[in-house]
């Protein structure tokens, strides 16, 4: 089976998010006052060749922890899809 | 003579300054490749400063995994000295070699400007030359250089004395502005347990010559230099 995989990685809560603090000033420039709380991530897609789609998340998750998060700064979360 | 790696991976580019701060210091001093399996017989590696593999993903992520980085594990197993200098840091940190990471600056600006930080730990390869709490004015130039761990590591770096330089206030006779990215506790260098592998924001190999004005930086060439292996490490048989 073919799985397509979505990763978000954000920055861990607690920690400062520059990025996210500059969006958010912006919004309030523009007249979005209402907006709080920006955080900036980065998303990730994958195809994953594996037998179950449980076998795709392990594998998936094992990508993370090894590069595509990073475990002192960040989190993820993962979407698992049929194709 | 003592033989000195400078690794090169595609983005280094403070690797030829590197290079000529180890040769001005009197050790021998030689490119390896990121690719290359070995580290050609050195006594010492230096990471230097750059964009490694345009700093894809997260700074230093990829470099981690290059073939030249095994060589560098096992370097630092056997307990040779190996200093990250800015990018280098960042990648020593994604290696584990050292614990914590470096985030976007939190002012979120690349920052290239000199800054002054005390030497806290003198008893490493790289830093012997300079008394403990001597003030340096080095200069840095990052975007990620916000030194972040969590607070069990921060306190543990704190008692083992493993920060070796921090960031400090300017004074009177200092303009300049103290922690230029938002380090936690100001650091701007640490080191592993026993002081072998360093990594810091700064670039001494920028002021290591007379010619670019004061030389603070040229410390931590001619520690190198001088840094031998210990002889108890030639006679114990390897495990």
């Amino acid at each position: 089976m073919s799985y397509r995989v979505h990763v978000r990685v954000m920055p861990r809560t607690g920690l400062l998010d520059p990025q996210g603090q500059a969006v958010e000033h912006a919004l309030g420039a523009l007249g979005f006052g209402e907006a709080g709380g920006v955080r900036i991530g980065r998303a990730i897609e994958l195809e994953v060749a594996a037998p179950t789609r449980a076998d795709a998340e392990s594998r998936v998750r094992q990508m993370c922890d090894k590069l595509l998060a990073n475990p002192v700064t960040e989190d993820y979360l993962l979407q698992v899809e049929e194709r | 003579m003592l033989n000195v790696a400078v690794v090169r991976f595609p983005g280094s580019n403070c690797d030829f300054d590197t290079l000529r701060a180890v040769e001005r210091a009197g050790a021998n001093a030689f490119f390896v490749w990121h690719r290359d399996a070995s580290l050609n017989g050195a006594d010492a590696v230096i990471l230097p400063g750059g964009f490694s593999y345009g700093d894809y993903l997260r700074s230093g992520a990829i470099a981690r995994f290059s073939p030249v980085m095994q060589a560098v594990q096992r370097h630092v197993v056997d307990g040779g000295p190996v200093l990250g200098i800015c990018n280098g840091f960042q990648i020593l940190c994604e290696a584990h070699l050292l614990p914590g990471a470096l985030m976007r600056n939190a002012g979120l600006a690349f920052v290239s400007k000199p800054v002054d930080v005390i030497v806290e730990r003198a008893d490493t390869p790289f830093t012997s030359a300079y008394p403990a709490g001597s003030r340096l004015r080095l200069p840095v130039a990052h975007g990620d250089g916000r030194f972040v761990a969590g607070e069990d590591t921060l306190r543990m770096l704190e008692a083992e004395g493993r920060v070796v330089l921090r960031y400090v206030a300017a004074t009177e006779s200092s303009p300049l502005q103290p922690n230029p990215n938002g380090s936690a506790r100001h650091i701007a260098g640490i080191s592993n347990a026993s002081g072998t592998v360093v990594g810091i924001m700064p670039h001494p190999e920028r002021v290591a010559d007379s010619l670019l004005g004061p030389p603070d930086g040229h410390g931590f060439f001619t520690s190198l230099a001088a840094w031998r292996p210990r002889a108890s490490k030639l006679n114990v048989p390897s495990r």
